[in-house]
């Protein structure tokens, strides 16, 4: 009797919670209507034989249920009532199948005038490619994957030249026009997915997948990465910026094309050398870092990482918030390098200074600090905490301990990675949270993770 | 009664004993030999498998043919008279006879293990000419698939050993008449995988 | 006329008996004892995962909040959680467990074909357990590559476990292909070669269909996980290709070349998909037998019951890449295999159409099992429809590797057979244990588990409709997530605590009615199937002392118009038969 009351009350509340949850698909942004369609198509057949089945199977118990002197019906089948009701089902199979099978031979084929990007995926970044001037995507391959050549872009190909690279996780696209991305990915399966388009793809290392679409709304969006990816899957997100045909153009003139940064001029060392002079003050002659003065130590540090930190200062990502008034000092002082050009010479130069470990100043559990390094950092900055372009990651081992907890407290309490131009930074955040204990104030995990860095020098 | 004819029936229209005063049993065969044709599917769907993988590999770009060793033609033949061994005992087995049977039984089991040292020879073989596991994906192949079907050979010699030890000990062949019969059939079986891998093999 | 070996015969010649109580309760090879090692095991590592999925929620729910849950336990949690629950609980308790069980006695045989053999895959199978919990104590712990283990990501540095967790998961699962092995060979031809005098195929419960056809998908689709296990090993451990293409770990680049992940996908769902079905068929079967039996009908439209077993089953292997339709492969597959996965619809429509109109006209009886019966009818629908979402090719792209994905598989997969589980356990208790459960905390932990599970996963599909992805240790900031999602985040950690709580009064349950519950009947619920007309409760070994029975009717005379009892027994001969009127014969139906 009450479970016929109580499947009969859970039909009608998962009605109403169906209509009444805020909880629904984005607004759509593409062309892809047609999904949705299809999906209101299903929602109406799944949902009447939901209601339908259920409100007779909750008949069924209260109708029927035992009562003295009754006695069931013997009726081992009805063969008339089955065909029909397969009848129904297979009506009902047809007409969800039907109009889906219809949009999908349109996902299948692209339109011939969609224009081509690539998307890249990695461990746990997002790259993009535009083809240049000639309409052409020149081919890749993991092998000629360098530092320098980030895309793997074969450097004989001539399609490849004029390529526009964009080696940050933020790509644009021109509003209206139809464009087809190919899918490319460097280790394992990634997937490219905006949920407000519909559409999704996996990214699969060996081969190139495709999804196409048509944007019809300006704005930004998410990118997320929907294939379980490794440890950073969930922090592995870029955007997509929807602009007008103009805006498009102007951004992506902006960036450089494959033959550009190729043909990027040596930073002059020496010039690095002569305006280090003002750093040495704080940071050391050699770049060894005083505590004293709160300066890490800045040998080691790869060049990538030096020039990307002087930028944030520079344009105010990083060093701006209210906490970090040791990055504050340091804003001031990167200003002093006008130019892209100074600030890689900068780089380049302390890139050359002689790394000798840090001084240890910091005990702890050091057993436990490798388990947590283990489990939390090693995927990006390595087991031996040299870190890698690859992932985008600083060395951590050999530097100053007090400077790595420092910076960990900083990421843990939004001083500094949340800036919206600091995707890695953001990264950072994600897993300084998740590495230690929620109470802020309690730092002995990270203690025991500087530690367990002071043994791998 | 076929076996369609027996799921089509209404079974609540015939009360009564159904089919006499025994058992049911569907196949009219022992019950080792229904669970080892169960197996030999289940085994046929492994190298299938695997032929499968085979296939879509050689598609990708990479692949790169090897020269098979010429010894598989004799190793083939080793198979092959020990298949036709096992097939003679049984044969006078199911004659209700005995002469012989130790012998034919055991040397289709010797010619068996023959064959699998002589596998492994071809390892070494491929080995010593610069072919190694993992030097390519055909290689790969190579040493999987044949030392998948050593291992099943292996293991079918282990049931020889211990039915050629009972009639060594002295029990009658009559009374191994099954653990013969099981053994011919999954000998049989691991020919034809054999003769099929190798023309996969040899073929590409 | 068929072979009769010895053991099928009345008398006990070839009984093996034990005699000490290590051969009796240890090296037991009675099927009884088989079975209830098999559950027990699968019981226990269930309730592994089952802590396994609360941690994740917690995070979930309340993210940061609980300092042992780092990414790297977020993911092997995922992974062991997934793969314990479909594998090493739910095919080793439905099939290991209620298999052994239910076959011998169901049947009226006295054992399995092979006892040695049944022993010795249970004892493979615990092994395969203790080589994956072995995984939580090696270096690097267990894998967290998500129970599909696609490749490459399985294997590299990036994912936790990846070098010896992921070794340690292939290898376990080696070890149960081969204990599945051993036991579905057996179940299969147990049912087969061993039914007793008059036990045509067509008279046997619906337990044995499902199970019987699960097991032949199992001795069929594992091959394809051993397949990719092999060459997954040979990846990881010998430096071949044959899944991993030239890539890059952490910036360097490893010495693959020209494999292909998607081949590994392909092998994974061949037998992946067919694993579904080696769950839900046994469920199907148990539960179509529970709800006639207290329905007191005889199950509807038996014929069409077992031939939509049958189709699902041959169906379940021209599906696998449903699972893929997002993966890469050829986007041309995505007509095909959305129109097989659609048809497979409609059989599994009829099975449930069959079950509630099989509580039409019926005398229904609301005990414990026909509580957790309905509660999956109601759950399995819900599951069912939402797989035509994610079937449907074009809906996939939207929701798939979202959180509707995660609802739809834990509907149908999840709390569907876990319900049928707990129906079959609480109605075959009596016959198992010989005393009865007790009623009460049963029906606390039906109304528990049935409306707390709803509870979590109604609105789980909400999420995914919003585009929530699954398998993301935390969501943190999108510019399309609400923050009331995450309310609703923590409202379904609240449910999955306390549906996981209530497990615990399931588990006092059995414990304390097996000394102290009534004494059962021999047939408590007056069922006709002949596990419950067994000489002794609980069976002794041997099943049915000195003489097999003799079935004379199909396992669903319930009701049977004139007869004086609302159900007559499958070894009751028509003369034995009381009428209405007092007199004994025929209750000659006919249709």
């Amino acid at each position: 009797m009450i479970l016929a009351v109580v499947i009969f009350a859970l039909v009608i509340g998962s009605v109403i919670f169906h209509f009444a949850s805020p909880w629904w698909f984005t607004d759509i942004v593409s062309q892809w209507d047609s999904v949705d369609g299809v999906i209101n198509i299903t929602f109406w057949v799944t949902g009447a034989v939901f209601i339908l089945t259920n409100l007779f199977l909750a008949y069924c118990v209260y109708r029927f249920r035992h009562k003295p002197g009754q006695k069931a019906v013997y009726e081992p089948e009805n063969h008339k009532l089955e065909s029909w009701l397969s009848a129904i089902t297979t009506v009902g199979v047809i007409a969800m199948l039907a109009p889906g099978l219809f949009v999908w031979a349109d996902f299948v084929t692209p339109p011939e005038e969609a224009a081509e990007y690539e998307v890249m995926g990695q461990q746990w970044q997002w790259n993009f490619r535009y083809p240049g001037a000639d309409g052409k995507l020149g081919t890749a391959d993991t092998k000629f994957i360098t530092e320098a050549n980030p895309f793997g872009i074969n450097p004989e190909d001539p399609n490849g030249q004029d390529d526009v690279v964009v080696n940050e996780p933020e790509m644009h696209l021109p509003v209206g026009k139809p464009v087809k991305a190919l899918l490319r990915s460097n280790d394992v399966l990634h997937n490219y997915t905006v949920p407000q388009f519909r559409v999704k793809m996996d990214m699969v290392p060996g081969l190139v997948s495709y999804l196409w679409f048509q944007p019809e709304v300006t704005g930004r969006y998410d990118i997320l990465c929907e294939e379980h990816c490794g440890i950073g899957h969930f922090i592995m997100r870029g955007a997509v910026v929807i602009d007008t045909a103009d805006d498009f153009d102007a951004w992506l003139a902006a960036k450089p094309t494959f033959a550009e940064t190729q043909a990027m001029a040596e930073p002059n060392i020496a010039m690095g050398q002569a305006q280090y002079a003002v750093c040495a003050s704080c940071h050391g002659a050699q770049g060894e870092g005083n505590q004293a003065l709160n300066a890490p130590k800045l040998a080691g540090l790869q060049d990538w990482y030096v020039e990307r930190q002087l930028n944030h200062f520079k344009s105010g990502v990083r060093g701006q918030t209210e906490g970090d008034a040791y990055g504050a000092s340091m804003v001031g002082m990167a200003n002093m390098l006008v130019d892209d050009a100074a600030v890689r010479n900068m780089a380049a130069y302390i890139a050359t200074l002689p790394d000798v470990p840090a001084a240890v100043t910091i005990q702890g559990d050091i057993a436990n600090g490798a388990d947590i390094y283990d489990r939390n950092c090693a995927a990006c900055h390595l087991d031996n905490g040299n870190g890698t372009w690859y992932t985008d990651a600083p060395k951590i081992s050999g530097m100053n301990d007090w400077y790595f907890v420092t910076q960990i407290k900083n990421f843990r309490n939004g001083y500094r990675g949340l800036h919206a131009a600091d995707p890695y930074g953001e990264q950072m955040v994600s897993m300084a949270t998740a590495m230690a204990a929620k109470d802020i104030d309690d730092t002995k995990e990270m203690e025991d993770v500087a530690a367990y860095l002071n043994t791998l020098r | 009664m076929s076996l369609f004819k027996q799921i089509t029936e209404k079974p609540w229209e015939r009360k009564g004993i159904i089919g006499g005063l025994k058992a049911e049993g569907t196949f009219d065969v022992p019950s080792e030999r229904v669970a080892l044709t169960f197996f030999l599917i289940a085994a046929s769907i492994v190298f299938s498998l695997f032929g499968v993988s085979y296939y879509i590999r050689m598609e990708l770009p990479d692949w790169l043919p090897i020269a098979e060793p010429t010894a598989l033609w004799f190793n083939t033949g080793l198979l092959i008279a020990s298949s036709v061994l096992f097939q003679v005992s049984r044969n006078i087995v199911g004659n209700g006879k005995s002469k012989n049977v130790l012998l034919a039984f055991f040397g289709g089991g010797v010619f068996a293990a023959l064959f699998v040292f002589a596998q492994l020879q071809t390892w070494d073989e491929l080995q010593a000419a610069g072919v190694y596991l993992s030097s390519n994906p055909a290689a790969d192949f190579y040493f999987l698939l044949t030392g998948l079907h050593a291992l099943h050979v292996a293991g079918g010699l282990y049931v020889w050993l211990k039915c050629v030890f009972r009639m060594v000990t002295g029990a009658e062949p009559q009374a191994q008449r099954l653990s013969i019969e099981l053994c011919t059939v999954y000998w049989h079986f691991l020919l034809i995988v054999w003769l099929v891998m190798f023309a996969v093999l040899a073929n590409t | 006329m068929a072979y009769v070996p010895l053991a099928d015969q009345d008398h006990e010649q070839e009984m093996h008996h034990p005699h000490s109580w290590v051969t009796k309760y240890v090296w037991s090879q009675d099927h009884k004892v088989i079975a209830i090692q098999y559950g027990g095991t699968a019981v226990l590592v269930g309730l592994v995962a089952l802590v396994l999925s609360l941690l994740m929620r917690m995070q979930l729910g309340f993210p940061g909040t609980f300092d042992l849950i780092d990414p790297s336990a977020y993911y092997q949690s995922v992974t062991m959680h997934g793969m314990i629950m479909v594998v090493y609980m739910l095919t080793a308790l439905l099939l290991g467990g209620f298999g052994n069980y239910m076959v011998p006695l169901m049947i009226g045989a006295r054992d399995m074909v092979f006892p040695f053999l049944n022993m010795l895959s249970f004892w493979f199978y615990l092994l395969s357990v203790v080589i994956l919990m072995a995984s939580f104590f090696v270096g690097g712990g267990p894998t967290g590559a998500g129970w599909t283990l696609y490749p490459p990501q399985a294997t590299l540095a990036g994912t936790p476990g990846s070098d010896m967790g992921i070794v340690l998961m292939l290898l376990s699962l080696f070890v149960f292909i081969v204990a599945f092995t051993m036991g579905g060979l057996n179940y299969v031809t147990t049912i087969l070669q061993y039914r007793t005098r008059g036990m045509t195929l067509m008279r046997l419960p619906l337990t044995i269909w499902g199970i019987f056809v699960a097991t032949v998908l199992g001795l069929f689709a594992f091959p394809a996980l051993l397949v990719s296990a092999i060459m997954m090993l040979f990846d990881t451990l010998l430096g071949t290709s044959f899944f991993m293409p030239a890539i890059i770990e952490s910036g360097t680049p490893m010495d693959y070349d020209g494999g292909s992940p998607i081949l590994f996908q392909h092998l994974f769902w061949f037998f992946g998909h067919p694993e579904v079905y080696i769950v839900a068929l046994p469920a199907f079967g148990l539960v179509s037998d529970v709800i006639s039996t207290h329905a007191r009908k005889n199950i509807f439209g038996y014929r069409m019951m077992v031939w939509a077993i049958i189709a699902i089953g041959g169906l379940s292997f021209i599906v696998w890449a449903h699972h893929m339709y997002v993966s890469g492969m050829n986007p041309y597959f995505g007509f095909f295999f959305a129109t097989t996965t659609l048809i497979i619809a409609v059989p599994t429509a009829l099975k449930v159409y069959n079950w509630v109109l099989t509580l039409w006209e019926g005398d229904i009886r609301l005990n414990a099992p026909m509580y957790f019966a309905i509660g999956f009818i109601f759950t399995f629908i819900h599951g069912g429809l939402t797989g035509l979402f994610l079937g449907n090719v074009v809906i996939d792209l939207p929701l798939s590797d979202t959180y509707f994905v995660v609802a739809h598989f834990h509907m149908v997969m999840g709390v569907s057979p876990v319900l049928v589980i707990f129906a079959s356990i609480y109605h075959w208790f009596p016959k198992v244990s010989g005393r009865m459960y007790h009623e009460g905390m049963a029906k606390a932990h039906f109304w528990i588990t049935f409306l707390g599970t709803y509870a979590i996963y109604l609105p789980m599909h909400y999420l995914g409709f919003l585009g929530v992805p699954r398998r993301y240790y935390a969501i943190g900031e999108t510019d399309f997530i609400p923050a009331s999602a995450q309310t609703l985040n923590e409202s379904i950690t609240i449910a999955a605590l306390i549906v996981g709580a209530a497990q615990l009064i399931f588990l006092f349950n059995m414990l304390w009615s097996l000394r102290n519950g009534a004494k059962a009947d021999p047939n408590p619920w007056n069922s006709a199937s002949l596990e419950w007309q067994t000489p002794d409760t609980p069976p002794v070994h041997g099943n049915w002392g000195d003489k097999l029975p003799t079935v004379y009717r199909w396992a669903y005379d319930y009701s049977v118009p004139g007869a004086k009892h609302d159900f007559i027994p499958q070894d009751m001969a028509e003369e034995d038969v009381e009428m209405e009127d007092g007199s004994t014969g025929s209750t000659a139906t006919g249709a």
